[in-house]
């Protein structure tokens, strides 16, 4: 497999009145092409943050990308966007890297008809005229699943329901034929029978068209059937680098044990306790010199709050950042509630 | 849980509940058309168990949760709480019937008032129905406050300065505070991360073992539902499909609905979710004002029938406690 991006020390900062944000705190990553990876974590650990700055769609200011290398592309293509002029990346955005976001309420203009909003980008990015770009957006509207494509072209954004806007909005992504669409929580806002729907329509895309994606989300459920490779992000850092498999079979970070205990399951034999994570997460401003996720931590030792430790492997694609080895069990148990 | 309790005493009776919101139009304000929000239900709720109420947005769930409360005057039906009629009871009756039923709503960013202190926001109820003197009820609320897992030298602060998860303990701790029989609920969880919704769902277990709580539990996410609840029933635009225990609804789903709903809701784990096959249904929800002829899921039922869309089937009982409403086996 060829490698299609590599983040390499990815560090993006926001600079507030209230002091410096450290959203995003150098991380690396890779995506081979084709491959799914999916990006988990809860709010404001800096999961959009990091795929926002990839494209360079952090408002600036507050925000500043403050370190690293996104090198995008195979062979003589490849470049580090980060170092690319504004035209240049404008160039990428949009026509070899795509993006759909979690609220189709709100990505789409109101006061524009479909037809105008998908045939806009095919007449800017591939140079069609009218006829041609009309052509190609009822055959991709057909593509997403939409009914009776040829009549909603001419439809506004509130005469279609929450699912089908999100149709609309993969259609979008997919009028340039993106070799990366990077999905942000796109079956957040959607009802269960919904999410659903869009999640086999993405997977049926990715295997006729063969893109590559990385699904950002909360939700550890959607992505276990989705992703080929997943990363737990917590405060701005990547704890956990898995196979999908691996991961939810044998998590190696606390918080990635946390999360999926704290999860509720549909076919959990009988009601038992949910294993909380106690406390919150910490404060980005001031974050602690150790590893992040101490405080809230069942297995911490002395030396995590003195060293933050490095994401190294552990079995072959699975790295963690961790210093405990988590398979020998809790060290000490941690009172209850302490954190809080 | 409580659901193996002894008791199967009948807290809330519901009966032919129905809610609809009228539409106005033109000059003259002509009624012409309603929102079927809410289109007779028939349910009842134990004392101190929990009744889950699971459906997509726009199903009726949260009316449901507000009619019973009396937050809405139903269109029709009957809501018996402790026996007595909600919907007949009105004025100063009613007031003092509303110490015995609280509500825990969605959004914990709207439902606390920003410039009240967490102090007099949890003192509120108690002062509403004149309980106790001032010192009492300082007292009783850093005593909530405890209860729900604050710290009560909080007791001074404002909404802002806390987390979602924390303000959601304050409006639970405000739900507490009048010592009521019934709490309703609604999505109390949704709007939480992750890791700290499992604080809430242990915190609301917690207490319903603590104080013999009785609970509505509206939410979306059915694997939440399962959890927390000892029965279940699936609301499909504004009408119960099915309702039943919580594993019986897992293990023998009747109603083709609550079969797509419970194919759709991902399983956390791959390898299980690799050999699932998914119903996925077609199109989206019909719109409340005019439901389909005969039953309402009709339009996107995978198996349905002729007769499906001429009648309404009935809500039947087959076994024991286990309500579907549904032709294929009323045939």
């Amino acid at each position: 497999m060829t490698k299609l991006l590599e983040v390499k020390g990815l560090e993006t900062r926001f600079f507030t009145q209230d002091g410096v944000v450290h959203a995003v705190n150098g991380i690396s990553y890779s995506l081979d092409e084709g491959e799914t990876l999916a990006i988990v974590g809860e709010s404001g650990c800096g999961k959009s943050v990091g795929v926002m700055s990839l494209l360079r769609l952090i408002p600036q200011p507050p925000g500043k990308i403050t370190g690293g290398e996104v090198f995008f592309g195979a062979g003589d293509d490849r470049r580090d966007l980060l170092k690319l002029s504004d035209d240049e990346i404008r160039q990428v955005r949009g026509n070899r890297i795509a993006m759909i976001f979690q609220d189709p309420m709100t990505s789409l203009n109101p006061v524009l008809t479909i037809g105008f909003q998908i045939c806009e980008t095919l007449i800017l990015h591939m140079g069609m005229d009218k006829a041609a770009a009309r052509k190609r957006a009822v055959e991709l509207l057909e593509l997403v699943g939409i009914p009776r494509a040829v009549d909603r072209l001419d439809d506004y954004p509130h005469q279609f329901s929450g699912g089908m806007r999100q149709r609309v909005m993969i259609a979008m992504g997919l009028s340039c034929n993106p070799q990366l669409l990077i999905a942000d929580e796109p079956t957040t806002a959607l009802d269960v029978t919904i999410q659903a729907q869009i999640t086999e329509l993405v997977k049926r895309l990715r295997d006729e068209i063969g893109m590559a994606i990385i699904w950002i989300t909360h939700d550890l459920g959607v992505v276990a059937g989705l992703a080929d490779r997943m990363i737990v992000m917590y405060a701005g850092f990547i704890v956990e680098e898995s196979p999908v498999k691996d991961l939810y079979a044998n998590p190696r970070h606390p918080y990635t044990i946390g999360l999926l205990g704290s999860l509720p399951r549909l076919d959990e034999a009988r009601a038992h306790r949910l294993t909380s994570i106690e406390g919150l997460p910490p404060d980005l401003v001031d974050l602690p010199k150790g590893c992040p996720f101490y405080a809230r931590c069942a297995y911490r030792l002395a030396k995590c709050l003195a060293e933050n430790p490095k994401l190294e492997p552990v079995s072959p694609g699975h790295k963690t950042a961790c210093w405990v080895d988590v398979r020998a069990g809790v060290p000490g148990t941690m009172q209850a509630g302490e954190a809080l | 849980m409580s659901g193996t309790g002894s008791t199967t005493q009948k807290l809330v009776e519901v009966r032919g509940l129905k809610m609809w919101f009228p539409i106005m139009r033109g000059i003259l304000q002509k009624h012409v058309a309603d929102v079927k929000a809410v289109d007779g239900l028939n349910f009842d709720v134990y004392q101190g168990e929990t009744l889950g109420l699971v459906g997509e947005s726009g199903c009726g769930k949260s009316t449901t949760g507000r009619a019973i409360l009396q937050l809405y005057t139903p269109t029709a039906g009957s809501v018996l709480f402790e026996g007595r009629d909600l919907v007949k009871t009105k004025g100063e009756d009613l007031r003092k019937m509303r110490r015995r039923m609280q509500m825990i709503f969605q959004d914990p960013y709207a439902s606390l008032n920003p410039r009240m202190t967490v102090g007099s926001i949890v003192a509120e109820p108690l002062e509403v129905h004149n309980i106790g003197s001032k010192s009492e009820r300082t007292d009783r609320v850093r005593e909530l406050l405890k209860v729900v897992g604050l710290n009560p030298y909080f007791i001074n602060r404002y909404p802002h300065e806390f987390s979602g998860g924390q303000r959601q303990r304050i409006g639970v701790a405000r739900a507490l505070a009048v010592n009521p029989a019934f709490i309703v609920c609604d999505e109390p969880i949704s709007a939480l991360d992750v890791s700290i919704q499992a604080q809430v769902i242990n915190l609301l277990e917690d207490l319903q073992e603590q104080f013999g709580l009785t609970y509505l539990f509206i939410a979306h996410d059915l694997s939440v539902v399962r959890h927390i609840s000892d029965r279940i029933a699936v609301m499909y635009l504004g009408k119960i499909m099915e309702l039943t225990d919580r594993d019986e609804l897992y293990r023998n789903p009747m109603h083709p609905y609550t079969q797509a709903l419970l194919s759709a809701v991902p399983i956390p784990d791959p390898v299980i979710e690799e050999k699932r096959q998914r119903i996925i249904l077609e199109g989206d929800v019909p719109s409340p004002v005019n439901p389909p002829k005969g039953c309402n899921f009709s339009t996107r039922c995978p198996k349905a029938l002729a007769m499906c869309k001429e009648q309404e089937p009935e809500f039947r009982e087959y076994g024991s406690g286990h309500w579907v409403a549904c032709w294929l086996h009323q045939r």
